[in-house]
């Protein structure tokens, strides 16, 4: 529980509070303000995990989101469990429960590690390569091999514990980043009135202030100017600062994707509070001051655990009082490093030596060092490191050859200097201009109202920083910053290290155990295209998308293709900057509230008496009523008899309706559907077909005419929406001389079917104000009148055979209404039916189901429905495409028949095809398909429906239709299986 | 997601709205009039222009009306929204 590199004072963590961890369940000590990352580095832990591929020991390398190595699954169990956060940016709590990923059975025993002694075998892309023979071996062995290797982290076993806010907001002024910059223009932009949200991904704002003992800003310690700067933000109240929340995607018109961790950092998580907040912000403007990041050296074993950015040592120093280790070798093209050695050196930790790339290590950075006695090698490179688990030492030589050295050391801080980070603006679409003096793509023309300030835009110095940040804001706000010395340099590509290239090892990326041989393999394999190199070698395609690598890997490219950076291009950032949960995307939409499901008036009855339901589009629709042990098929088949035989009820109400009213309601539906409807008097019903403006059917449904001005259509049950959507464009669009409007009104009624030759003795008596006598209500008619004393539209219509009734009551009256046909039925033995029997009783008339029969290529001729075209209409939705010659010259269409297996007992699939010659060699002509099939009780024997090329002509034929089980022998007969001439309709 | 101007509600984002294809395609007056290969145009063949397109939204979840928006299909930038019969800006 020793924390043997925790110095005794200095940093932002309270010394007056200790917290226990456990990390690959052993515990260890550490202070609020710790992250999990500096907490274990306070105790001497460099090695955290293992490499995705190699299996190669890895240690913490930033201090930062763009972490690749210490990644490490955090949770007490697995409802509350993470894989693959970055151990920098999880904040410590007491009771905190983390473990190590990529490894069996330990971290310092890792079977897979074998990978690492074949490393020269696997070279990027070799799985494009092996494993193709034999043949059977992918399936069966290679790939249940891989995947268990592949892949980082453990997947949780049971359902995320948590639950997941979600918020809307605008704003004049988003500011991505709160470090310098982005304070300094969010104080500018609050200054002009606008409305600010300043977010930040860590816990606390401040970035480089965090760690920043030296500067002034304003005449203040920059901690200071800090916490003044905050309490302003603060006392604003246009401004809202969100800490913990990282802006991940950058999406069309300045929409901008943040993800707010919210109860993480506290420990034993309240399930009741939301873990997190998805915002989706719309601003103004963006301005974007997302910092830099530090790019790795590409040397020889750059891996190894105790290899560190430079910067994130400093980091973890001033921030959080750690040193890395007792004695550090500096590996650097930057003057940042020369800072850290400093540092360091004054806290007591041995500085190995610097080892500075660059020809003339000078300037105050430098001078510096040698004057506080650190060795400097200029024009030096490391060619090799030493140390399995640990870093023990590395070998220092001459770029231009010569004698090398060996120096012991268990830490090496590295910098190639800084890449400004300019994911959001590339994903905002904006251009990335190539700087050949940073060696850094910088943002160029924006697409969108966004800005970007600070190092984010390459500024160096803490002083631009905070300018350009006050500039962008708006305010007139002026900064001044003292004793902040500009640090600069760097390098990209491969390192001078003597050795043969083919021999030795240089991560590139960390995360995706890439190497700068990998690329150049890639490039030898005849990849040219930066995105193809990426795609070879997966180089970038890590969780932290390159940050660490693109610009390495692009370095390499160019010097081996020998084109400049900016010929090779780079690669398109995508969403998310960092990998987001998914549950902050699911938000509130889980379990129940995924789907909303749409349920009926009868709803309720039908649960109650133990309907078994089907989801049909959004509704739960009553399928069957089982009595007693009944299955579907007994269920079904009561249900039906008693319909033909006696009288049922059926819930009707899913159907879409929609009111047509105006002085031009029966012009309009003249030109939307395809039947005549001038003629129809007020008090009639007409079945009603639909159809695009390609000819094919879309819809239909039975249209009753209330009064001259007003109709009562309806839609089939997944149509409604689409209907009204297609009336309202061709009402708005097309046709905006008529004088109609469209009311939706499916919810309104409740709709109850009794069909049977008993319906009208159960009906009438609940009826007032109406006669339902065959002569006075004939099949297709209705009137208004009411039932069980609440006010209906009675429908004579059947969608079965018999005599039936819809009764359209206002949907609040639905039950009550149903419960009283119950009542006045139950002398009658009148049975409650589902969809299912439904679909049976339709079926033995041949009356079609849009979407069953019709598959979006069937005209109303090829279902039969022909005659019903009006012919003296000039125009209809549909009718001229219907006159195309192309339809003329087809004499073979698929038509709608009716088919009769050879064994009564047997039913085809739906879906199946039909063949003339089964023993044909296949490919078989298929004549047709199945679209519907059933066993009719009422027929006792199977029936089915088919759509049959030249169908109606081969009445009689004798055709096969190949099933899983064998192939049937079928007749053609007509569709109409049951009463054809109707005589029980009109009953 | 896009900022989408209807020009009855004013500025909505793009969840509110329904897509509904290439603007100004239009219906003849008298379909009889034209030829198979003009309806077949009609029907099926629309521009896919990398730029300027003219297209449909209706405000669906919100006044209900079709209108149309001129939309960059590269930038995604929309340089104006018009009501339907009032002509291309």
């Amino acid at each position: 529980m020793t924390q043997a590199f925790r110095r005794a004072k200095g940093g932002r963590i309270d010394r007056s509070r200790t917290l226990s961890f456990s990390f690959d369940g052993k515990s260890y000590a550490g202070h609020p303000g710790d992250t999990l990352a500096s907490a274990l580095l306070a105790n001497g832990v460099h090695l955290v995990g293992r490499s995705f591929k190699y299996h190669r020991p890895r240690g913490i390398l930033t201090a930062g989101s763009e972490e690749p190595n210490a990644l490490v699954g955090v949770g007490r169990d697995d409802a509350h469990y993470t894989p693959n956060l970055r151990a920098p940016q999880v904040e410590l709590y007491d009771g905190l429960v983390s473990e190590s990923q990529n490894r069996s059975p330990s971290l310092t025993r890792d079977y897979a590690a074998i990978n690492d002694v074949f490393w020269r075998f696997i070279p990027s892309g070799f799985y494009y390569k092996t494993f193709m023979w034999p043949k059977k071996a992918w399936t069966k062995f290679f790939e249940p091999r891989i995947r268990e290797m592949a892949g980082l982290g453990r997947s949780p076993k049971t359902p995320d514990a948590a639950r997941y806010a979600q918020r809307f907001a605008h704003c004049d002024v988003l500011v991505v980043g709160a470090g310098p910059a982005g304070i300094a223009a969010a104080l500018s932009a609050a200054k002009t009135g606008a409305r600010v949200i300043l977010c930040d991904e860590q816990a606390e704002p401040g970035g480089a202030l965090l760690a920043e003992p030296d500067a002034m800003i304003d005449g203040v310690s920059a901690a200071q100017w800090l916490q003044g700067a905050l309490a302003q933000l603060a006392a604003h109240k246009n401004v809202r600062v969100l800490p913990r929340t990282i802006a991940f995607g950058y999406f069309p018109h300045n929409l901008i994707g943040l993800a707010q961790s919210l109860t993480d950092h506290e420990g034993e998580r309240d399930d009741a509070k939301p873990r997190g907040r998805l915002w989706q912000v719309r601003a103004g403007e963006v301005i974007i001051a997302a910092g830099a990041i530090e790019r790795p050296l590409v040397f020889p074993d750059n891996d190894r655990p105790g290899i560190m950015l430079a910067e994130a040592a400093r980091i973890y120093l001033e921030r959080y009082g750690v040193l890395p280790g007792q004695r550090a070798l500096i590996f650097t093209a930057h003057d940042g490093a020369y800072r850290t050695a400093l540092a360091l050196h004054r806290a007591g930790c041995e500085i190995a030596g610097i080892v500075d790339l660059r020809p003339k290590a000078d300037g105050p950075w430098v001078e510096a060092a040698r004057q506080a006695g650190l060795e400097v090698h200029a024009a030096a490179t490391v060619t090799a490191t030493r140390g399995r688990l640990r870093l023990t030492g590395a070998t220092i030589a001459p770029i231009k050859g010569g004698s090398a050295i060996e120096v012991a050391c268990d830490t090496l801080l590295m910098s190639g200097g800084f890449t400004p980070s300019v994911h959001l603006f590339s994903q905002s679409r904006g251009k990335l201009v190539f700087d050949a003096t940073l060696d850094a793509f910088l943002p160029g023309a924006p697409a969108e109202a966004c800005r970007v300030v600070g190092s984010a835009a390459g500024l160096a110095s803490l002083q631009e920083a905070l300018e350009s940040g006050a500039e962008a804001g708006g305010g007139g706000t002026r900064h001044q910053a003292a004793n902040a010395p500009v640090a600069q340099g760097g390098f990209i590509g491969v390192v001078p290290y003597h050795g043969d290239p083919g021999a030795v090892r240089a991560f590139l990326d960390y995360q995706n155990d890439v190497t700068a041989k990998d690329v150049m393999l890639a490039l030898r394999e005849g990849m040219q295209s930066v995105e193809h190199v990426k795609r070879f070698t997966t180089n970038g395609m890590a969780s932290d998308q390159g940050k660490l690598s693109n610009m390495n890997a692009l370095a390499i490219m160019s010097a081996v293709l020998h084109k400049p950076v900016p010929a090779i291009g780079t690669t398109t950032f995508r969403m998310p900057y960092t990998p987001v949960p998914f549950g902050y995307f699911a938000g509130y939409a889980r379990g129940e509230l995924f789907e909303p499901a749409r349920r009926t008036a009868i709803d309720g009855w039908a649960a109650a008496q133990g309907a078994v339901f089907e989801d049909v589009g959004l509704w739960k629709r009553a399928r069957y009523f089982p009595r007693g042990a009944e299955d579907m098929h007994k269920a079904v088949a009561r249900e039906c008899a008693a319909v033909r035989q006696g009288v049922g009820i059926f819930d009707a109400s899913t159907l879409g309706k929609i009111e047509v009213v105006g002085p031009d309601a029966a012009e309009f539906l003249n030109r939307m559907y395809i039947n005549a409807w001038t003629k129809l008097a007020p008090g009639k019903l007409r079945y009603g077909i639909l159809l695009r403006e390609d000819g094919f059917i879309i819809d239909d449904g039975v249209i009753g005419r209330i009064s001259d001005t007003r109709f009562h259509v309806t839609t089939t049950t997944g149509g409604a929406a689409r209907v009204l959507g297609m009336m309202e464009d061709y009402l708005q669009t097309e046709f905006p001389e008529l004088n109609v409007w469209l009311t939706s009104t499916t919810e309104q009624y409740a709709v109850i079917a009794v069909q049977g030759p008993k319906a009208r003795a159960v009906v009438a008596p609940l009826v007032e104000g109406a006669d339902l006598s065959a002569e006075a209500l004939p099949h297709m008619s209705m009137v208004e009148c009411r039932v069980a004393g609440v006010p209906a539209r009675l429908f004579r219509v059947s969608f079965t055979g018999e005599l039936g009734f819809e009764i359209n009551v206002p949907a609040d009256y639905g039950q009550a209404v149903w419960e009283a046909l119950m009542a006045c039925g139950q002398p009658h033995g009148i049975t409650p039916y589902g969809t299912e029997t439904m679909h049976v009783l339709r079926a033995e008339k041949g009356y079609i189901i849009v979407g069953q029969e019709t598959d979006g290529t069937v005209t109303p001729d090829d279902v039969g429905y022909g005659g019903m075209i009006g012919k003296a209409k000039p125009d209809f939705v549909g009718k001229r495409a219907l006159a195309r010659k192309a339809f003329a010259a087809q004499t073979n269409r698929k038509q709608l028949v009716g088919l009769l297996t050879d064994d009564p007992a047997l039913l085809l699939d739906e879906g199946a095809q039909i063949v003339a010659d089964p023993t044909q060699p296949k490919p078989m002509t298929m004549l047709g398909h199945i679209t519907s099939s059933y066993w009719s009780e009422t027929l006792g024997r199977s029936i089915a429906l088919a759509l049959l090329r030249d169908g109606r002509a081969r009445t009689g034929e004798r055709l096969h239709v190949p099933q899983h089980d064998g192939t049937a022998r079928v007749t053609v007969v007509s569709p109409v299986f049951y009463d054809p001439e109707g005589a029980r309709l009109n009953g | 997601m896009l900022l989408i101007p209807c020009p009855y509600c004013g500025p909505r984002p793009e969840i509110e709205f329904a897509y509904g294809g290439e603007a100004h395609v239009v219906r003849a007056a008298d379909p009889r009039q034209v030829d198979d290969a003009g309806w077949t145009e009609f029907l099926y063949f629309r521009n896919n222009p990398r730029g300027d397109h003219a297209e449909r939204w209706r405000h669906a979840f919100g006044c209900g009306r079709f209108f149309n928006v001129k939309r960059n299909t590269y930038t995604d930038q929309i340089e104006a929204s018009y009501r339907i019969g009032e002509t291309r800006p």
